[in-house]
């Protein structure tokens, strides 16, 4: 394969395995090295924003101020946000799409691996820049995850740049990601591969990278008009120079609804995957999925604004974001509807990663349909900035986003290290979760209609007893995370040896194609697609 | 790159070129960060000066994997997928600060003038405030340094418009020459778009010292001053890397990288520049015309 004029000192990648010691992973180009980077360093930022949301409900526990000071308190649900959404879900999921994309469309690696490796070592320097922000002078960015201005212009502490540039990193690093996955899945399907055989991970995901590449960009356009206006006086966010704070709002939700869609979109693609396996009968409606996907990818532009409807912004604008927010149900639906008729007559079992996928279809829907109310503007001017708001995105990132994480952990990770993970001890950690984060974020909802208001540190009295309650439930949620990293550690050192096919009714070819554990490099030679 | 044949896809061994530049990215913003704080400039100086070290280092090796034929047709696609996207990247860059303009225009200077129902804010803020565009007189001019008058289209702003107009069509010529292999003729139209792109560059200087010393046009002028000087600065920050990339390329035409049927390299930088011209059309349009 390899001709005469390359035998020089390039050609011999096809057989060397690895490298050893820390050179391997700071110089390595391998697709499945990368995602396990890209894995591991979400899962450390999944416990970083973990114990500020520990902090935030130890603050919680009771009414009057317990723990920490207001301004600090500020911090832990700001650093929460931006490390939960940057450094956790998006993170995860691209290094799935790493480990995964190439196994799945029969591809060698991904096709542009040098690139592969920067996108993900900018993360490390990225979020050490945020972080270290806590620990500066006036502490750390103090606004909540959506930054709006004047509070992170004009009233933000000096940190706030280095979040700024914080920010532009990580935004380089999606960049640079999601145009990886573009080229690899427009330019390395395997022979026979068409568009509408790929799995819907692959779908997802290639809907995904165009949602980053178009988003991404309009944040670092938007975190640089901060920082002209902190520091070199223009006025894009006063209106005493004519600009406007609620133009922020528009540029930042612009940027900040399709990326709950970057957070969605590739979660979908997982459940696709993993509830025909177990319920041993394709996935129903394929190519209405793949529709869908896509219908809720344009849609994503569109609806911006019912981030906004108290702005006070002219109320043909409200009735135009309600409709084209309600209309996202549709496609939606469209989803739930087809994972639930694909396990309709299906021979079901319920193995771990086919529980997380339930859990999954059903918290999910519940985040889906609070969402439908907040959709609606007469009643979101109720809802608005309540507990209601955090009960509802919390359902759709935790038990939405960050379930299908995990589900998709449980899947692959016998493909991964060739060894099962422990049944039991997976059952056990579902069953924990699930219990607890219903403990966590239910009561929430009743928090938010009693009138609760989200980011305060100290609340009225009569609101203590849910929040005792949910803080109980984020204990233990927390602490089953923890469990987590013991099963995953668990099962890297040994267990049940995975058999290749390693599920009775799995498909694809990273199933049926290759052993378990797949060899460092893989379809080598393209397999054929039929 | 013809020697490769279509099943093998070049997978290059480790790489410590994203570490470097990793580290130079953030040397980078750290030091231009705690500039804004009172700190030197050295700092930041660092971090470029190890980015152009990583940048050449890095697209040196590619340079050399693909002049010894490691790269298939496949790798190429990769390569011409890769930067589209990048420039569609760079187009919704833009689209942001575009998006700032226009929503400045028709939404937030009229609405402080208490148009589409918003009287009382008018009457509330600043009840002498007259909406314009140009917005010259500010709602408050307190913390703002008070421009004398806008910009105008014609003059210098049309001049430049015709030079990077002509400069797409030099880059064409270029192009023409390399798939008939006139080197020569190559490099000739590479340094006629070249110097055109450095002359585009020196006239905006010449304009932004016109702006700010006669005309007292700023940065803190308002929302005017803020989009003018944020969307001509990061174009011409893309027009100067554009030209610096198309004089690499010349240099490299001088090496005779370029064959006719393998010049990515050149077409790469002819898309990113073609890029930067509609940009300038946009802008001339909406930020200097009308």
């Amino acid at each position: 394969m390899t001709n005469a004029t390359t035998t020089t000192d390039h050609d011999d990648h096809d057989d060397h395995g690895p490298a050893y010691g820390l050179s391997r992973w700071i110089t390595t180009t391998n697709h499945k090295d990368i995602g396990t980077l890209y894995l591991w360093f979400s899962f450390i930022m999944l416990l970083t924003g973990g114990s500020f949301a520990m902090v935030i409900r130890a603050e919680l526990f009771q009414p009057g101020l317990q723990f920490v000071e207001p301004h600090f308190f500020n911090q832990m649900t700001t650093m929460h946000g931006l490390i939960m959404v940057f450094g956790a879900i998006m993170p995860a999921f691209v290094g799935l799409a790493n480990w995964m994309l190439p196994l799945m469309i029969g591809a060698p690696d991904m096709a542009l691996p040098r690139m592969n490796n920067w996108s993900f070592w900018i993360l490390p320097f990225a979020f050490s820049m945020l972080l270290s922000s806590l620990f500066m002078e006036g502490g750390g960015p103090a606004f909540g995850w959506t930054f709006y201005a004047p509070l992170s212009t004009t009233y933000a502490p000096a940190s706030t740049d280095f979040f700024i540039f914080g920010v532009h990193l990580m935004g380089i690093s999606s960049v640079m990601g999601a145009i990886n996955v573009i080229a690899t899945i427009l330019n390395m399907r395997a022979p026979g591969m068409t568009l509408m055989k790929m799995p819907l991970f692959v779908w997802t995901w290639l809907i995904t990278a165009y949602l980053l590449i178009a988003v991404m960009p309009v944040l670092a356009g938007a975190v640089t008009m901060m920082l002209t206006d902190r520091h070199f006086g223009t006025s894009f966010f006063d209106a005493a120079g004519g600009g406007d704070p609620v133009m922020f709002q528009h540029i930042f939700w612009f940027f900040g609804h399709p990326e709950v869609y970057i957070m969605i979109l590739p979660a979908f693609g997982i459940i696709s995957a993993i509830v025909p396996t177990f319920a041993r009968k394709p996935l129903f409606g394929y190519s209405s999925m793949v529709y869908a996907t896509g219908s809720i990818a344009i849609l994503s532009f569109m609806v911006w604004a019912h981030h906004m409807f108290t702005t006070g912004m002219p109320v043909a604008g409200e009735l135009y974001f309600m409709y084209a927010t309600i209309l996202i149900s549709i496609p939606t639906g469209v989803k739930v509807f087809n994972w639930v008729t694909t396990m309709w007559r299906g021979s079901m079992t319920f193995e771990t990663p086919m529980l997380w996928a339930l859990g999954f279809i059903v918290m999910f829907t519940i985040g889906g349909l609070s969402g439908l109310m907040l959709g609606v503007a007469p009643v979101d001017t109720q809802y608005h900035d309540t507990y209601f708001v955090v009960a509802h995105f919390h359902y759709v990132l935790v038990t939405g986003a960050l379930y299908s994480i995990i589900a998709a952990y449980y899947y692959w990770v016998p493909k991964w290290t060739g060894n099962m993970y422990n049944e039991t001890l997976g059952k056990i950690h579902f069953w924990w979760s699930t219990i607890a984060v219903n403990v966590l974020f239910f009561p929430q909802h009743f928090l938010g209609l009693a009138g609760m208001p989200r980011r305060i540190p100290d609340y009225a009295l009569q609101f203590a007893e849910f929040n005792m309650i949910s803080s109980i439930g984020g204990f233990c949620f927390g602490l089953a995370q923890v469990f987590f990293l013991f099963i995953i550690v668990k099962t890297i050192k040994g267990g049940k040896k995975a058999t290749d096919i390693v599920w009775e009714g799995a498909t694809g070819l990273e199933f049926e194609e290759l052993p378990s554990p797949a060899p460092y490099h893989s379809f080598n030679t393209a397999p054929e697609v039929k | 790159m013809s020697s490769a044949s279509e099943e093998t896809y070049y997978i290059p061994n480790g790489t410590h070129w994203p570490i470097i530049g990793s580290i130079g990215l953030t040397t980078t913003v750290v030091g231009f960060a705690n500039y804004l704080h009172g700190s030197e400039l050295t700092v930041m100086f660092v971090g470029l000066a190890i980015l152009i070290f990583m940048m050449y280092g890095w697209f040196g090796q590619v340079v050399d994997e693909s002049l010894a034929g490691l790269y298939s047709e496949k790798v190429d696609r990769s390569f011409r997928w890769g930067m589209g996207w990048f420039i569609f990247s760079e187009v919704m860059f833009f689209a942001c600060f575009f998006g700032a303009l226009y929503y400045a225009r028709a939404l937030s200077i009229p609405w402080l003038d208490g148009a589409s129902n918003n009287d009382a804010t008018a009457w509330l803020l600043w009840p002498d405030f007259e909406a314009a565009w140009p917005l010259i007189n500010l709602p408050s001019s307190d913390k703002f340094t008070v421009a004398k008058e806008a910009m105008g289209p014609w003059g210098l702003p049309a001049i430049n418009t015709a030079i990077l107009l002509t400069s797409g069509l030099t880059l064409t010529f270029a192009h023409w020459a390399i798939k008939k292999h006139d080197q020569v003729k190559v490099v000739y139209w590479l340094f006629a778009t070249v110097a055109l792109g450095f002359i585009f560059v020196g006239l905006q200087a010449l304009e932004y010292s016109h702006a700010y010393n006669d005309l007292n046009l700023r940065m803190d002028s308002g929302i005017y001053g803020s989009t003018f000087y944020l969307l001509t600065g990061f174009h011409g920050f893309h027009v100067t890397m554009g030209a610096i990339m198309l004089l690499i390329m010349m240099i490299r035409a001088m090496k005779g990288h370029f064959n006719g049927k393998n010049h990515f390299a050149f077409e790469a930088v002819a898309w990113y520049w073609h890029f930067v011209d509609v940009v300038w059309l946009g802008l001339f349009v909406f930020v200097y015309w009308i």
